[in-house]
């Protein structure tokens, strides 16, 4: 049993089984809601099972069909990718939860299928060992997410939904030409070949440009992220808190991943690190500053999404000499991010339901009428200001660890102008939400199942406060920052 | 772990699982409310008192929870915790008693104990905290879980009012947040150490950093303790209901933020160390102006709550210029009025609340005569106002005795004449209103009487205030009785600040 068990191709199974669940959803459009929620509870399952793999062995490393690198396809995790799969999983299921009761029977057939195979693309690429794997769950990333937003209908949505499949389309292609560079240079597109051959040639600067840009591009950093409110905001809920949970992450992901290990001999240059930082710091203040002028709460939180992402680039001119804090930091942001930004838009909608639009003006004694959601959107808020105790305050202090170590007097300044900004517009709407006023229009009532999904997950950004020290051990495994471990 | 270790974090939950449950209760479960609430705040009084007793005979009670790689969460029961802490359970019973009897008949009031839980796990938890990055979080917590409290009732001006405050407190929280990180980055620790500090180590060359950091974090406590020139949200905060100012003002956040500063001089810097860099001398003036800053600006205040509320701007400074003036007797003077202070405005607001609730009172011109109507209400108001005056017997005039010792003791005669000066003018703001409501005839009829038959007001209402006024009489008087505040506070200098 236990052999079973530890010598399971758990990590085939996170591919394997939403694909073939949004097959069958497809297939069979009535079961849509049962398939996928079994479906997706089945793969956080898969998680837990490669994570137990993980402790026990280290990296997992699995040849698809028997054929190794270079000729066939490894799936390949070491606790970076774990750490993602994990967040995936988590934010799957209570965007899951949550959408069982969100869509009705028609949106539903279409919903389902479409989330599946976006699931299936996520874990792909956390266990992709090669770049151009990555490519093609890019590809089928990209369709699935723009085809998410387009679910609503609407002008709106369609004109975000175009948006965004230009950006996507763009993103992609320009990493598919650093592909082709770094296939005619060096031969080989598996990651860790290419991490042995890369040297600092004109190829290779070429091809992290292209790459870059591509990657930049998808993660929406400022001056870039023009597509991403629109396409976030117009979405129905759960999807918006897909998009800004997990999809830009997975973009940030490979990027992490290339500057770590393919691009290394690059990365001794101070320009690009210096640049992305400096995009990073633009990203922050600009999208807070956006966010604080909106009326509308999911634009609000749409750009919140566009500053919070600024802050995980901080991290590349801080991991030169930081190291690994700055790394931890990103990562530990990234995570409580995911958490704290579905638990956000599910809130969100959650309100839009109940009153039937979003102007933050009007959303008088809602702490009164739908007080779960109101904590919701508070945990969470906690969590992405970075006070304590929450996930998001862990990150800020290793980034403000990292900053303040080397003097970076430049990048604390806008960490904390940064964390100002987010508390004034998370109060901004939390302020409104205390106001006495008459009501003045229908409400529709919010199902049980929505308000709680919308809470649990706030409340895991929060527990993820109490958690770094397991947390960053687990990213430990197979080094992926140079280090074993946690260290101080 | 032995039983020791839990019994800290027993007392954090003593008030944070009612809380929690509270919450999630319908509005019409009264009873249960109520229930759960006192049995919340007598079971931390339990709690605290066989931890006061425990540390007495010399007893350690810690309790660490890894937090980050190299950091952990650590609370700590010392003497000078458990005093932060003794107070905070006395008061919190009463002012919840208070509250039960303000907010009756009053919508949202689930919500209103929830968060007012909170807001007393939070201080309890500042006060029990071992190392700067648990008191960081709990200070923290505290702004997030008084803000929805300061905003209770729902007005434009509730609203305006919680945004002030956070402005003021988040951006505290921010400076606080980076001194912190910084401190740490420099010595990689953040445990509170008693007897002198933890920055020994650093050389000459941090000095300009940990002047800086000195400041800032200095700053970011000073909101809360509303040194000048961070005191604009307390005026404002006055919209709040009674309960929440009176638990504001004399117990939760201005206390954590003076609580805040005492841990700076002393467990982070080290007094000597501190003095040594020359930050203390600084730290003094800006307590004194604050000092006298607060009385005048409370002179000249008709609301009465604004008032009071300027008083606090000024008492509360008198903590910050104990611990910078820096000798033994001053600092058990400033200690000392961390209870003292406590026990006396919390009196003047319950009183302050009663007289709104019951005649609508909300002026100080509208008190003339209130002394007959609401005779045991204005004794316990006269009790607390003569203890801010400095009059003895009052617990206000063993502060102010023991500040000026010590003032003189260290050779800082300047600090004496602040202290005449406030008691003046103290005297000059609090003396017209018990004339008023002692002397003058009433006008008749009072804005917005409620009829309570025979007695003056509910009884819910008129004990909590005639309780801690005894407290802080009791305070001044047995002086030197075990455990008295007094005697505590020489304990807490023995044992914590100065060796023997």
């Amino acid at each position: 049993m236990d052999v079973v068990f530890t010598e399971f191709p758990w990590g085939v199974m996170l591919i394997l089984l939403p694909l073939v669940g949004g097959m069958i959803c497809l297939l069979w459009p009535r079961r849509g809601r049962t398939l996928g929620l079994v479906t997706v509870f089945a793969v956080a399952l898969s998680v837990v099972g490669v994570a137990w793999q993980m402790l026990d062995t280290g990296i997992y490393r699995h040849a698809v069909g028997g054929w190794g690198a270079p000729l066939g396809i490894d799936l390949y995790a070491d606790g970076l990718s774990l750490l993602m799969l994990a967040a995936s999983a988590l934010v799957g299921l209570g965007v899951s939860v949550y959408s069982a009761a969100y869509f009705g029977r028609e949106d539903g057939t279409r919903f389902w299928p479409l989330w599946l195979f976006l699931l299936a693309a996520l874990n792909a690429l956390f266990l992709s060992g090669d770049i151009f794997n990555v490519y093609v769950t890019f590809e089928l990333m990209g369709l699935a997410a723009v085809a998410l937003v387009a679910l609503a209908g609407g002008q709106n949505a369609l004109g975000g939904a175009m948006r965004y499949l230009l950006a996507a389309l763009l993103g992609s292609l320009a990493y598919l030409l650093g592909i082709a560079l770094l296939y005619h240079g060096f031969g080989t597109v598996d990651i860790a070949l290419l991490a042995d051959r890369v040297d600092a040639s004109p190829v290779a600067w070429a091809a992290l440009g292209l790459m870059g840009a591509g990657l930049l591009l998808k993660t929406a950093v400022f001056p870039l992220h023009f597509w991403l409110p629109p396409a976030h905001a117009s979405a129905p809920a759960p999807v918006s808190a897909l998009l800004s949970a997990l999809v830009v992450k997975a973009s940030f992901y490979i990027l992490l991943r290339l500057w770590l290990e393919v691009f290394e001999p690059l990365v001794g240059s101070d320009a690009v690190s210096t640049l992305l930082g400096l995009l990073g710091a633009m990203a922050v203040l600009w999208g807070s500053v956006q966010a604080l002028r909106q009326s509308r709460l999911k634009l609000l939180i749409a750009y919140s999404t566009v500053a919070q992402i600024g802050y995980l680039f901080l991290a590349f001119p801080l991991a030169a000499a930081a190291g690994a804090t700055a790394w931890y930091a990103a990562l530990y942001l990234a995570l409580s991010h995911a958490l704290a930004k579905a638990a956000m838009f599910l809130a969100a909608g959650n309100l839009l339901h109940f009153g039937g639009h979003d102007r933050i003006a009007g959303l008088d004694r809602v702490v009164q009428r739908l007080p779960l959601t109101a904590a919701a959107f508070a945990l969470a808020g906690v969590s992405i200001m970075g006070l304590p105790p929450s996930g998001g305050f862990i990150g800020k202090w290793l980034m403000l660890e990292a900053a303040l170590g080397q003097e970076r007097w430049d990048l604390v300044a806008v960490m904390i102008a940064g964390g100002l900004l987010a508390a004034a517009y998370i109060f901004k709407v939390l302020g409104y939400a205390f106001t006495q006023a008459d009501v003045t229009h229908e409400s529709r009532a919010v199902p049980v199942s929505m308000e709680w999904a919308a809470l649990l997950l706030a409340l895991g950004a929060v527990l993820l406060g109490f958690l770094a020290v397991p947390v960053l051990s687990l990213v430990g495994i197979g080094e992926p920052f140079g280090v074993s471990g946690v260290g101080p | 772990m032995n039983w020791n270790s839990w019994l800290p974090l027993l007392v954090i939950l003593s008030s944070l699982l009612p809380g929690l449950i509270i919450f999630g209760l319908a509005e019409k479960r009264v009873r249960l409310r109520i229930m759960l609430n006192l049995l919340g705040a007598v079971a931390k009084i339990g709690l605290v008192g066989w931890m006061l007793w425990g540390v007495y005979n010399g007893i350690h009670y810690e309790m660490r929870l890894a937090l980050l790689p190299g950091l952990e969460l650590v609370l700590r029961a010392g003497p000078l915790s458990l005093f932060f802490v003794t107070l905070s359970a006395l008061l919190w019973l009463v002012t919840t008693a208070y509250a039960i009897g303000y907010l009756e008949e009053s919508p949202n009031r689930s919500r209103f104990f929830g968060f007012f839980s909170l807001c007393v796990t939070a201080t309890v938890g500042v006060a029990l905290s071992g190392n700067l990055i648990t008191f960081l979080l709990f200070y923290e917590l505290l702004t997030l879980a008084t803000y929805p409290l300061v905003v209770h009732r729902g007005t434009e001006a509730a609203r305006h009012a919680g945004r002030t405050y956070l402005t003021y407190t988040v951006f505290g929280g921010a400076l606080l947040l980076l001194g912190t990180v910084w401190l740490y980055t420099l010595t990689g620790t953040l445990e509170f150490a008693p007897q002198g500090g933890f920055l020994d180590g650093l050389g000459d060359e941090h000095r300009p950093a940990l002047v800086i950091i000195f400041a800032l974090l200095i700053a970011g406590f000073g909101v809360k303790a509303a040194l000048v020139p961070f005191h604009g949200w307390l005026p404002q905060a006055m919209v709040a209901p009674a309960p929440v100012s009176a638990l504001l003002h004399a117990v939760a956040v201005v206390k954590a933020g003076a609580f805040g500063i005492v841990r700076v001089v002393y467990d982070v810097f080290g007094v000597e160390f501190a003095a040594g860099l020359g930050v203390l001398g600084p730290l003094a003036w800006l307590a004194a102006v604050t000092i006298i800053y607060g009385s005048l600006r409370a002179l000249f205040q008709d609301d009465l709550k604004r008032r009071l509320a300027f008083s606090t701007v000024s008492q509360v400074s008198y903590i910050a210029l104990g611990v910078a003036i820096a000798g033994p007797i001053a600092t058990i003077g400033g200690v000392v009025h961390l209870v003292h202070q406590g026990l006396m405005k919390i009196t003047l607001f319950f009183c302050a609340g009663n007289l709104a609730e019951t005649l609508g009172i909300h002026k100080v011109s509208e008190m003339n005569g209130v002394g007959r109507r609401m005779p045991w209400t204005m004794a316990a108001f006269t009790i607390g106002a003569f203890g801010m005056i400095g009059a003895p017997p009052v617990a206000g005039f063993v502060t102010k005795w023991y500040l000026g010792l010590g003032a003189l003791e260290a050779g800082q005669a300047w600090v004496v004449l602040v202290l005449a000066g406030s008691s003046l003018l103290n005297a000059a703001y609090f003396l017209p209103i018990l004339h008023r409501a002692w002397f003058r005839e009433p006008s008749g009829v009072w804005p917005e009487e409620r009829d309570f038959g025979r007695k003056e007001t509910a009884w819910m209402l008129l004990l909590p205030p005639l309780l801690t006024a005894a407290m802080a009489l009791a305070a001044g008087l047995l002086v030197m009785l075990p455990f008295s505040p007094l005697e505590w506070a020489k304990l807490i200098s023995a044992r914590e600040f100065y060796q023997p």
